[in-house]
């Protein structure tokens, strides 16, 4: 059918297009892949210098502080962090540790501004909402060929692949948050006089704070979630032995390591729940 | 002085924004330039100006443009036309950094729901508008307190606006407005959320504070007996167009047409009527010229059982009743002080007629209507009955 249009190139079109960033901006994928890349290693190997009780201690007695001085999340984290030390796996605990609080930290400062910017203008939403829709359904496997493209393998492209991944929900979130302000006292803050940025900083932010930390929350669990995928380039972590498990056919080891991610995405999403809900 | 004017400000809310001012121009109504153009006309050449000192009430329905007109006036809302000069100021005019100066030195807003931030205490929301003119904390603070403790609010400064009642939180609200002492208070149905009670407490607190600010006020209300109450001129809008301008007993007992008219019929005018609009012109005898045989002669002439007593400045003394006068003549006592009566029931010329019914129910003579001493008209029980009914021809004697 449609033998009349011949087979349009857009594959091609992509690789040059992937070729040409990666020659022209060089000089900005360089530095990160090294520098960055150097900064990050250096915060996984100072967290795995830290012996394992401390952070133990440290994650169970803010466990208990956060949780409002409830036991249950503590008494879960002592277990489960002992668990996963038990199965030789805190290295690649802290490895993917490092690389997903940095994929949702960039993600926030990427993604927290961006959804101001749509709540302000009608054009930047109808700009970025596609876009959004886009990041997150294509599939996670086809960031990583541009990733190692960019930034060879390794944490860095994982954290880049986390990162598109993991950013909408902060975004939409923001701009929800935002745009649920009620119109009553958006004219308040305008009509004593405040400056645009006085509005946002004096009333919107705080008045989103509590969804604005809801997307959050779905950003750290979305960047968890690529883990086991970012590993597939190279990222060290909790999903390099989901990955080798897989490809031996060993059921035991991986599911080892699928649960030691179970663990700490419970932990991390009850630590982020609990900033939000908290009044 | 008129410190705020406006000249024929509009609002068109749409797309086809000039065509729908020509039609105006043409004088369609609101349907019908919906009909044409899609275009909804929020406020349609509204003209008024606030003295110094005033309370102007801008009352009408849900839908007559009230809401949309006070946010003209401090720009919330863009006009399309017109202007709103402010200390001979065009805010309609004014770029942005001028908008916001006038905003935070010469206009505050109560809004009908409260507009408080909820996640800051008391003290934080009244403080709010020096604030953002960035005053120092501590005398941002100073302000903020002595406007609190203005509206009876100065010791919960440290509490949440959930914490308290609507009431307390309006209060909250309207030191908000005062805190950067601004000339003019833009009210929007500031009192509408608030129960009957509680709105009643507000209002005349409201006019006490007004008693000592002498600010600028303009407040809207959809609620006639709020305007009547309150306003020192209202207008009356309808369909976005002001319909009538006056005082409350102008727009009372001359309603320009017939919308205003069926607005305030069903009007307590219990509430808005005072004793001067319903009193009559008194027959009196002079206690230094006349004695009892006048006295007898005039009530006789005007079929009165008792008439009154005033010197020769019209200071009422008292009253005499025909059955003494006519013992007294009997007697052939020649002076009036001998028979006169003292127990007279008085009433101040604004007293409301609501208040007059217990007295008048109580008492066999009319009701002495008094400026100090000097008598200035009676109230009888027939009239005082045809003006609760709204009937007949309620007129001014003052």
């Amino acid at each position: 059918m449609f033998d009349f249009i011949p087979e349009i190139p857009v594959a091609d079109w992509v690789d040059d297009l992937t070729e040409w960033i990666v020659e022209t901006f060089a000089f900005i994928f360089d530095p990160l892949k090294n520098e960055f890349g150097d900064f990050i290693e250096w915060i996984a190997d100072l967290l795995g210098a830290i012996p394992p009780i401390i952070i133990m201690v440290l994650v169970v007695v803010g466990a208990f502080f956060i949780t409002g001085k409830k036991f249950g999340l503590a008494a879960f984290s002592l277990v489960g962090l002992i668990f996963i030390e038990n199965q030789g796996l805190w290295t690649e605990l802290m490895s993917t540790f490092t690389l997903v609080l940095m994929a949702s930290l960039l993600s926030v400062i990427v993604g927290v501004p961006v959804g101001i910017l749509m709540s302000k203008s009608k054009v930047a939403e109808a700009i970025i909402l596609p876009i959004l829709d886009f990041m997150q359904t294509m599939p996670a496997f086809v960031y990583l060929i541009p990733a190692v493209a960019f930034f060879s393998i390794g944490m860095v492209p994982g954290i880049f692949a986390s990162l598109i991944f993991a950013t909408p929900p902060t975004v939409r979130f923001t701009n929800l948050g935002i745009r649920q302000v009620s119109t009553e006292l958006k004219e308040a803050a305008e009509a004593f006089g405040s400056t645009g940025a006085q509005k946002l900083f004096k009333l919107e932010l705080p008045m989103a704070k509590g969804t604005i930390m809801a997307g959050i929350n779905q950003t750290v669990m979305l960047a968890l979630s690529m883990v086991v995928i970012a590993s597939m380039i190279g990222a060290p972590g909790l999903g390099n032995p989901v990955v080798s498990a897989l490809q031996r056919a060993q059921a035991g080891a991986g599911f080892v390591a699928g649960i030691s991610i179970v663990i700490l995405a419970i932990i991390m999403d009850r630590y982020t729940q609990s900033i939000y809900k908290k009044k | 002085m008129p410190v705020i004017e406006v000249k024929g400000l509009s609002k068109v809310f749409g797309k086809n924004v000039k065509d729908s001012l020509k039609l105006l121009d043409e004088g369609k109504k609101k349907e019908e330039i919906l009909q044409a153009t899609g275009d909804t006309v929020g406020v349609n050449r509204a003209s008024f100006e606030v003295n110094q000192g005033e309370v102007f009430v801008i009352m009408g329905l849900s839908g007559s443009g009230k809401s949309t007109l006070i946010r003209l006036i401090n720009r919330l809302i863009e006009p399309t036309e017109g202007s709103v000069m402010v200390d001979g100021e065009d805010l309609a005019q004014m770029d942005k950094e001028n908008l916001r100066r006038v905003r935070r030195e010469k206009l505050s807003m109560v809004f009908q729901n409260f507009g408080l931030f909820p996640f800051r205490t008391i003290l934080e929301n009244a403080e709010y508008g020096l604030e953002v003119q960035g005053i120092p904390k501590e005398e941002r603070a100073e302000k903020a307190k002595s406007a609190l403790e203005m509206v009876g609010l100065g010791s919960y400064v440290d509490q949440y606006p959930n914490q308290l009642s609507g009431g307390m939180q309006q209060r909250v609200g309207l030191a908000r407005a005062l805190a950067n002492d601004p000339e003019i208070l833009l009210m929007d149905e500031a009192f509408s959320a608030l129960d009957p009670l509680i709105r009643k407490d507000m209002q005349d607190e409201l006019l006490e504070l007004q008693d000592s600010m002498h600010k600028t006020i303009i407040f809207i209300t959809h609620d006639l007996d709020e305007a009547l109450r309150i306003g020192d001129r209202i207008a009356l809008m309808k369909d976005g167009s002001i319909v009538q301008i006056g005082t409350p007993e102008d727009i009372l007992t001359n309603p320009a047409n017939e919308y205003v008219e069926r607005f305030v019929e069903d009007v307590d005018r219990s509430k808005v009527l005072t004793a001067a609009h319903i009193m009559h012109r008194p027959e009196t005898v002079n206690i230094d010229k006349h004695g009892p045989r006048v006295a007898l002669e005039r009530m006789r002439e005007e079929g009165l059982s008792s008439i009154y007593v005033v010197d020769g400045h019209r200071n009422l003394k008292g009253y005499v009743t025909a059955d003494d006068a006519s013992d007294a003549r009997k007697k052939e006592i020649k002076d009036l002080n001998e028979i006169l009566r003292t127990d007279v029931p008085k009433v101040p010329l604004d007293k409301p007629m609501q208040e007059i019914i217990e007295i008048i129910y109580d008492t066999p003579v009319p009701i002495a209507v008094v400026d100090g001493e000097k008598l200035k008209g009676i109230i009888i029980r027939g009239s005082f009955l045809a003006a609760l009914a709204g009937e007949g021809e309620v007129k001014s004697n003052v």
